[in-house]
């Protein structure tokens, strides 16, 4: 009787109320929620670790604990000196690998032939960006320590500054041959067409609508950097106590230096619980500083972006 | 600086009489050129003099400045006497090929295309009409495959001659492209663009001549409220004569329009339509179309191209379907072309029973 009553209405709807894609797209919709809720727990878990550890201390001593110098005594251990270091070398790596890195970017995306050599070239790049940072460690000990030694007066902030410099570099460049590769070819070639050189089509065109993407890149690269810690023994970073005294910027540039994450290292090495706290309280000062650079660079970028819109 | 462009009209007439053997005697179209120097002339206003701009191909004060077009190079006409040089051309190709890699991808291309009037590029995709568009102002030198080979000769200079610079072509050859590409930027400084990087001075003002280039592109009375609102904000014709205006504000010479109105309304392709009737009275155009009604249109000469698959190619086991290759097949007085074609490839391709 069921199949003498079906009409076509009813093909139709079984057919159009059939849903097998549909529900493999919601299962995949959950996948990746999921993937995203994981990430985002592994760092709410991190977070509410340190805090809970650390939070004290900066409860207690508020900024004392950021202006103190380093100590054993940790009641007075502070972090003044890997703060200072830390900044000291995050502008050091800003200002080293930036210009060569995006610099060689252009020259790879816009003057480069789509060669051989090119395509080796940016291979090597690539894998020069796994290679593990204590390797840029061994490097930096060999050629700013040892060979220009005289020059950055060896264990200092300015070989700390260019081994981080050389680790960023190869991401920096990625990120800028990427950012660089997705301006639209229609653009350079209007400003060809009006007679433009090469400069003024990178220098009008290129960099301008590439810029947010290199600085998301870039900045993340120096982000990486500066919460290096391995590089850094291998450079001579100061894991103790020690004194700036009186000795002026330029001074201390080629003396000696330390940085967050060396503090960092240092004091989770130290037995009992006050160190412990402590340690989780730098954590905390160091995804401060980290933020705060990141900050800056959303706050440049969404300006950069704007003016792509026009 | 309006000084300094009377000066290189006098400049010129001292070049022209001291070069003149070096030009067919017989010559008496040399009042035409004399009128692009005319506009080479307010183009130099534009510039200052450490940046050589000169139009027609006719350096405007001495030969020291950096790589600018020269007469000299002309020698050519008597290194090839056969070839038949009307000067009425603004540009003679002989023989001209162009392969990407090993593709060639237009070859013997024989075409004289003749100043102030509207040249048009018709045929199938691949016939190798924009290559040879491209080839008109080096935009193919941008392409580390392409390879140019044959003659090019504008106002019977080598336009490959090592000694001519792209940029400097680009100048005097304008292109507008088949997108609409409005630069990231104010209305104004889009069209301001062209004049600054000829210049050199990437915050000069230039309102006369922004106003004049939209004027010429039929844009100015949409568009004169709101000059510094950014140009992504205009509708896809607006933006498609803005590209416009910004080539003709570096007072180009001639206009290459690569399939201009492919992107467009009717409405929008009408209007970009009657600006080229307006603007050919000052400029030589040239102009690559997929639309025949309109090649039919606006065009005063029509260039039919189609692709031929060569033989050795046909033969070969390379899977590659780019083995075709782009051949000029008939060149004419559009009228000729579309009312009585002499090849046969011509007719079924306008009747549209081929492409």
């Amino acid at each position: 009787m069921a199949i003498a009553l079906r009409t076509p209405a009813d093909d139709v709807r079984a057919a159009l109320t059939e849903a097998k894609g549909e529900q493999r797209d919601r299962l995949f919709r959950w996948l990746l929620a999921s993937a995203l809720a994981t990430t985002l727990g592994i760092l709410v878990v991190l977070l509410v670790g340190v805090t809970r550890n650390g939070f004290s201390v900066i409860a207690d001593r508020g900024l004392d604990f950021v202006t103190s110098p380093l100590s054993l005594d940790p009641a007075r251990a502070g972090l003044w000196q890997g703060v200072v270091g830390s900044l000291q070398i995050v502008f050091t790596v800003a200002l080293v690998s930036f210009p060569l890195g995006i610099g060689a970017a252009v020259y790879l995306e816009e003057y480069a032939g789509a060669g051989r050599l090119t395509r080796w070239i940016t291979v090597s790049i690539q894998n020069l960006a796994g290679v593990p940072s204590v390797v840029y460690g061994i490097l930096g000990f060999t050629i700013f320590v040892r060979f220009f030694g005289p020059i950055t007066g060896g264990t200092s902030v300015i070989t700390a500054g260019l081994t981080l410099s050389a680790l960023a570099l190869p991401v920096v460049i990625i990120a800028s041959v990427e950012a660089i590769r997705a301006v639209p070819m229609e653009l350079r070639n209007a400003s060809y067409g009006v007679g433009a050189t090469r400069w003024e089509v990178i220098r009008e065109q290129v960099l301008p609508y590439a810029a947010p993407g290199i600085l998301t890149g870039t900045v993340l690269a120096l982000l990486r950097a500066a919460g290096e810690a391995a590089p850094l023994f291998l450079v001579g970073a100061i894991t103790g106590f020690f004194s700036t005294g009186d000795s002026s910027l330029v001074e201390r540039l080629r003396g000696d230096f330390t940085a967050l994450p060396m503090i960092i290292f240092n004091w989770a090495k130290q037995p009992g619980a006050e160190f412990r706290s402590l340690t989780s309280a730098a954590i905390i000062v160091l995804l401060t500083v980290l933020m705060a650079v990141n900050m800056v660079a959303i706050v440049l970028r969404n300006r950069y972006e704007k003016r792509r819109r026009g | 600086m309006r000084n300094d462009g009377e000066g290189d009209r006098e400049g010129f007439r001292c070049a022209f009489e001291v070069e003149v053997p070096y030009w067919d005697a017989e010559d008496f179209r040399y009042e035409t050129i004399g009128i692009n120097t005319t506009r080479g002339g307010a183009m130099s206003m534009l510039s200052p003099k450490n940046r050589s701009v000169s139009a027609g191909g006719i350096p405007s004060s001495g030969q020291t400045e950096g790589p600018t077009l020269r007469r000299e190079e002309t020698t050519v006409i008597e290194r090839d006497p056969s070839a038949a040089h009307s000067h009425e051309a603004v540009f003679e190709l002989r023989d001209v090929a162009v392969a990407y890699g090993t593709a060639v991808a237009v070859e013997g291309v024989d075409l004289d295309i003749r100043e102030r009037e509207i040249t048009a590029f018709i045929g199938p995709s691949g016939c190798g009409k924009s290559t040879v568009l491209r080839v008109l102002n080096r935009m193919n030198d941008l392409i580390d495959s392409a390879r140019v080979t044959g003659d090019v000769h504008y106002h019977g200079v080598d336009l490959y001659d090592p000694a001519v610079s792209p940029v400097e072509v680009r100048r005097r050859i304008g292109m507008v492209f088949q997108k609409p590409t409005p630069f990231p930027k104010s209305i104004y400084d889009n069209v301001a663009f062209g004049p600054r990087v000829v210049t050199g001075n990437r915050r000069a003002k230039f309102d006369e001549l922004v106003e004049k280039s939209l004027r010429e592109s039929a844009l100015w009375d949409e568009v004169k409220d709101r000059l510094q609102d950014s140009a992504l904000g205009l509708s896809g014709g607006q933006q498609q004569r803005l590209s416009i205006a910004r080539a003709l504000a570096t007072q180009p010479d001639v206009l290459l329009m690569d399939e201009p109105c492919s992107s467009l309304d009717p409405i929008a392709t009408g209007r970009i339509e009657e600006l080229m009737e307006d603007i050919k009275a000052k400029y030589t155009i040239v102009i690559v179309t997929h639309n025949m009604q309109q090649a039919a249109r606006v065009s005063d000469r029509t260039a039919f191209f189609t692709t031929v698959t060569s033989e050795t190619d046909a033969l070969s086991t390379d899977d590659h379907s780019d083995r075709r290759t782009g051949h000029l097949v008939e060149y004419d007085q559009t009228a000729t072309i579309f009312a009585n074609p002499s090849d046969r490839r011509t007719e079924q391709y306008i009747t549209g029973r081929v492409g």
